[in-house]
């Protein structure tokens, strides 16, 4: 390991242990379920056992007689002050935005929603009592599948409510560019595939938890979320409690990976219970509470056709979607897909693009953000139709790419679907991929196995990816119709003493701000790593901020960070020149320290600046007694980690067992804080990317109950089922903030399905196999090798 | 963990649990508690008393009893793995145990509390009934010995009583033999889709004796008698000893469930057992 310095510049770059850690690794933490307020009550959620139900009575009187119960309510007893549950991203002006009850009143829509509550003084008479509680439900017909939820005569999800409008479809958002029809017409080869996008469970490894705590006529809220500022906003909106009555804590927070982008039910009534009750409340998921009813991921049907030219030129791609909604729109639902249309033409070049999105709603839990949100979605269809048609013409993947993709002397590129690429140098990736790969060596042994008819086979598959991140232009947004800007926040202040506080709206839950922001900050200002204290999760402490998603946390908060020193740094001088009797210009400023340039005059420290300011007994005119600063930052673009990712599988014929061989990643996330960390992000993306391709999918039954709904059903996988993975790096610093950074939180997640899914499709093409329904089970591989081998055998067994 | 409420007792000997029990209205025994604890979370199991078997040292280690080997009930996971004398005496045992799980739960969960749980997809069982292990338990009526054939009634159930405690299992030291367990599952850290527990003896070039139980191809472990006819005799060859394995799920009934239907199990019994058969007669 390198070591890193100790203190003073060259901070950024240096893979500094985390300070998090010493606290996080020995237990000293404050997840919010360890949180103890004085005469707490605990809360309990009776849910939904029917997918589809009108409830015709709930009796809370039984559980009322329970020992320790203090209330048990409806969401009756709620439905004049609950609200709905926000969605923030009408993506068209037409959307079906039907009610979403925190407590349901009338009908229940999915497995898990909660129906009626109760309180007691302790976790286990509540958890006790909620078997006492009564609740009738008449079923309705479940709609589960969303191809049968678009047909005539299908029951309605939302029929009950008068929103339906007789169908099930939600929305439809189109989108064209270029002369489609042309394309496709004149195209030498059309290739069309479907792809599904199983339904996938963010899974974090901290529960959901709320605690909430009334002060008065205020609130303080603890919540295990990614967005605090978020959550304070919506609570404020939905409950009509104001605002500034309402303090939000995001204390140690175990995980999201989007499923803590939200706003829950269990926040709203937790506020609204504390306010009825006048007492400190808490409520945390237990795991199969958690699997059934914190935000699903993914579920979509892609229907993608693209057409080339013999030559392998790409011409033209159509792209038509069915996303499930699930049973309600939740707080960036309907939005998922809709980033998902500009990342489908991926790196590559072409004259005509079309997408089409249906939303479909279904009585399953609501789908929203997960890793990558519409991103991995849209990189897996690119990457798995481009490698097919790759085969189709007889071409190396590879090579296919190499003649589609923009090449590095065209950035800044502006793309099909309109984005516009800053940076970005696919060959030096990709080159030192195959490298490290053994790309030929690994082809050659593919070749031998073939040949010898091997049992194992081996197949190769490639993801040359890149993805949008860094959320985002709030000009943007406001054009996608987003409730939201995405700029980011932070302030920095110079203590007395020359210690700094930086405050930050974002809100890390396990990234390492608290390290990258002080290695950021340790550089600007020259101070040391360990005098740099970063602040965050607590809209009291932090009030200005727009939290931690879709990996825009260093792009746009660590920007802002930046920006902010830079103010300090201006206002140091200012006042530097005064003590130092120098002119501000003549002033240099390095290693912490300011100089008069040309001069051997003694230099001062910007921790004797920050202590004169404090003093204030002699500042220059007009100066004031602070050396602090905040910066707001909205980001002109998005950013654009690229990479190239190829992965090595075996599959064992006789059993479908996939064996992930080696994997290697090459990703550009331009300029690096802290190698180390990013290493984890790619360790982790992989991990949920390749988890995607092989191992997991929340099942619903045709009655609609969750049959994934424990740890043992729903497979994620552990260390032991990856392989050591080879990472590097290029960096092709972007153009669009200071820093230079892309942002890495997703690019592993986004990048490894496709790779993964078409190595074991690579390894068994052979038998005639084309494309494999994820997650790529045993079972599922030992079918697709027995059907194509019948297959092949009816066809005159000529394979 | 938010069971509902139960009484705790943690009897010093094996008479007092066996007295504890015979008084108690549905109680249950705890050994590890890994797969109790999960019952008691999700409300699957009431018991109004859970007698811990924690404190029962006794129950606790392996011992050389000349042609058997007798391990305490109480003995973890991890203790098995580790154990000079089952490497030397009973390696198949090591070898699956050491399959279970994870870390964590080895040192907790116990080898009798595997056996006396009867999952059938749990790895352990399959290993005792192919290696015709007997159990020794202790009950109201007194102690008694129930051969492995025995033991396994049906899915989460055996021979034991409410009233009874399981204290040891008894493995014959097999000389001459040699052993291979065979798990097939989807994540490395996960229960069995299917798994083979495989014993050989070989008489040079050939197979004098084969002995396979199976993991999860039934409501309860299975033995796969007709692949053991099959084999003896067979030159010890991988073809030959695939070919034997043929019959491997005769008089199965896999059950169906999300990680494989029954059809894909009864070809992995197959597949399996083949490979676990190789890999015990050292090819
Ligand atoms: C995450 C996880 C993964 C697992 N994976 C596997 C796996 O891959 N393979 C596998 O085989 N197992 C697996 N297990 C189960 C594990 O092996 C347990 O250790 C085992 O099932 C039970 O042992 P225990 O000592 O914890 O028993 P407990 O949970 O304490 O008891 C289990 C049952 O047996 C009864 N019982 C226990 N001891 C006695 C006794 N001495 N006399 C009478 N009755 C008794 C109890 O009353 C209870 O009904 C897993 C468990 C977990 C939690």
């Amino acid at each position: 390991m390198t070591m890193a310095p100790e203190s003073g510049t060259d901070q950024v770059g240096s893979p500094r242990l985390r300070k998090e850690d010493a606290r996080l690794i020995t237990g000293q933490t404050e997840w919010t379920d360890n949180i103890q307020q004085t005469g707490m009550l605990h809360v309990a959620f009776l849910r939904s056992p029917h997918a589809h139900a009108r409830i015709t009575s709930v009796d809370t009187s039984a559980a009322m007689q329970q020992p320790g119960v203090v209330a048990a309510y409806s969401g009756a007893d709620f439905a004049d002050e609950q609200g709905s549950l926000p969605c923030a991203w009408p993506v068209t002006e037409d959307m079906l935005l039907p009610a979403h009850p925190p407590m349901a009143v009338d009908e229940v829509r999915y497995v898990g929603e909660a129906v009626a509550c109760v309180v007691a003084r302790d976790a286990y008479s509540a958890a006790d009592a909620l078997e006492a509680l009564d609740v009738e439900f008449e079923p309705l017909p479940a709609v589960i599948d969303m191809e049968s939820a678009l047909a005539e005569d299908t029951p309605l999800v939302h029929e009950g409510s008068g929103q339906g409008q007789g169908s099930n479809k939600a929305f439809e958002w189109p989108m064209a560019v270029g002369d489609v029809d042309s394309a496709f017409e004149g195209a030498d080869i059309v290739l069309t595939r479907r792809y599904h996008q199983q339904r996938l469970i963010p899974a974090a490894m901290e529960p959901r938890s709320v605690v909430c705590r009334p002060d008065g006529d205020a609130f303080t809220l603890w919540s295990a979320t990614q967005v605090p500022h978020i959550v304070r906003l919506m609570l404020a909106m939905t409950t009509g409690i104001p605002e500034h009555k309402i303090r939000v804590i995001a204390p140690d927070v175990g995980g999201g990976f989007g499923s803590k982008l939200q706003v829950t039910a269990e926040e709203v009534l937790a506020l609204l219970l504390a306010r009825r009750l006048r007492k400190p409340v808490k409520w945390t998921e237990t795991r199969t509470e958690g699997f059934q009813t914190t935000h699903h991921g993914r579920d979509q049907i892609q229907d993608v056709s693209i057409a080339a030219d013999s030559d392998g030129r790409i011409r033209g791609l159509k792209v038509d979607l069915l996303a499930d909604m699930g049973a309600y729109m939740m707080l960036v639902t309907p939005g998922v897909p809709i980033l998902g249309a500009f990342m489908f033409p991926g790196i590559y070049k072409m004259d005509a693009y079309s997408f089409h999105c249906t939303g479909v709603f279904t009585t399953k839990m609501p789908t929203d953000a997960y890793r990558g949100a519409g991103r991995p979605e849209a990189t897996y269809a690119i990457e798995r139709i481009v490698t097919e048609l790759a085969d189709e013409i007889g071409m190396d993947p590879m090579e296919l790419r190499r003649r589609n993709w923009i090449t590095h002397d065209e950035f800044p590129y502006t793309g099909i679907a309109g984005l516009t690429y800053d940076s970005g140098n696919y060959e030096a990736a990709t080159d030192r991929a195959v490298e490290l790969f053994d790309y030929d060596g690994l082809r050659a042994e593919q070749r031998r196995r073939r040949e010898s008819g091997d049992p194992v086979q081996l197949g190769i598959g490639i993801s040359t990816y890149t993805e949008m991140c860094g959320l985002a232009p709030s000009r943007v947004l406001g054009q996608l119709s987003y409730g939201a800007g995405g700029w980011e926040n932070a302030a920095v202040r110079m203590l007395p003493t020359g210690k700094v506080e930086v405050v930050t709206g974002t809100s890390p839950h396990g990234q390492g701000h608290v390290t990258s922001w002080s290695q950021i900050v340790a550089d600007q200002l020259g101070v040391p790593f360990e005098d740099v204290e970063v602040l965050h999760g607590d809209t009291r402490v932090a009030p200005k901020g727009m939290d931690t998603y879709g990996s825009r946390s260093l792009v746009v908060g660590g920007t802002a960070v930046v920006q902010a020193c830079d103010r300090v740094l201006d206002k140091a001088r200012r006042l530097a020149a005064h003590m130092m009797e120098a002119n501000e210009d003549d002033l240099e400023f390095s290693d912490g320290r300011f100089t008069v340039r040309g001069t051997e005059r003694p230099s001062t420290s910007l921790q004797e600046v920050a202590l004169a300011a404090f003093a204030a007994h002699d500042l220059p005119e007009g100066a004031e007694a602070s050396l602090d600063a905040d910066a707001t930052f909205d980001p002109e673009n998005f950013s654009y980690p690229h990479g190239t990712h190829l992965c090595a599988v075996e599959v064992d014929t006789e059993t479908g067992q996939v064996s992930l061989r080696s994997y290697t990643a090459v990703d550009d996330v331009g300029t690096v804080i802290n190698p180390s960390i990013v290493d984890g992000q790619v360790h982790g993306g992989l991990a949920q990317g390749i988890a995607q391709a092989l191992f997991e999918e929340a099942v619903y039954d045709t009655d609609g109950n969750l049959v994934t709904s424990t740890m043992a059903d729903y497979t994620v996988p552990t260390a032991a089922d990856l392989p050591d993975f080879t990472l590097d790096r290029t960096t092709t610093p972007a153009t669009t903030n200071p820093l230079g950074a892309k942002g890495v939180g997703e690019a592993g997640t986004i990048a490894s399905t496709p790779a993964v899914v078409g190595a074991v499709v690579d390894a068994l093409r052979p038998f005639g196999v084309r494309d494999m329904r994820m997650p790529c089970t045993p079972q599922r591989v030992w079918r697709a090798v027995a059907e194509a081998r019948e297959a092949g055998r009816s066809e005159g067994g000529q394979r | 963990m938010i069971p509902a409420q139960f009484d705790y007792v943690r009897p010093g000997d094996v008479a007092e649990a066996v007295r504890v029990l015979a008084e108690s209205e549905e109680p249950k025994v705890m050994a590890g508690g890994q797969s109790l604890t999960p019952l008691l979370r999700f409300r699957l199991a009431y018991p109004d008393v859970v007698v811990d078997l924690g404190g029962l040292t006794e129950l606790r280690g392996v011992a050389d009893e000349g042609e058997w080997l007798r391990i305490g009930a109480m003995t973890t996971h991890d203790e098995v793995i580790h154990d000079p004398l089952v490497a030397a005496h009973c390696p198949l045992l090591a070898q699956a145990t050491h399959t279970v799980a994870d870390p964590a739960v080895r040192h907790r969960g116990t080898l009798g509390g595997s056996l006396a749980h009867a999952d059938p997809a749990g790895d352990l069982p399959a290993v005792a009934l192919a290696l015709d292990a007997e159990f020794l338990v202790s009950g109201e009526d007194g102690d008694r010995a129930v051969p492995a054939s025995e033991f396994f009634q049906d899915y989460l159930t055996t021979v034991l009583d409410i009233g009874d405690v399981l204290t040891a299992v008894r493995f014959p030291k097999l000389t001459g033999w040699s052993f291979h367990y065979k798990k097939f599952s989807q994540t490395a850290q996960a229960w069995a889709i299917v798994g083979v527990a495989a014993a050989v003896r070989r008489d040079d070039g050939s197979v004098a004796e084969a002995r396979v139980g199976l993991t999860n191809m039934g409501s309860t472990p299975i033995r796969a008698r007709q692949v053991e006819e099959a084999c003896r005799g067979v030159p010890a060859r991988t073809d030959a000893l695939r070919e034997a394995a043929q019959s491997a799920d005769a008089g199965t009934d896999p059950p169906n469930d999300l990680s494989a239907q029954a059809d894909y199990r009864r070809h992995l019994a197959r597949v399996l057992t083949g490979r676990a058969l190789a890999a015990a007669a050292g090819l």
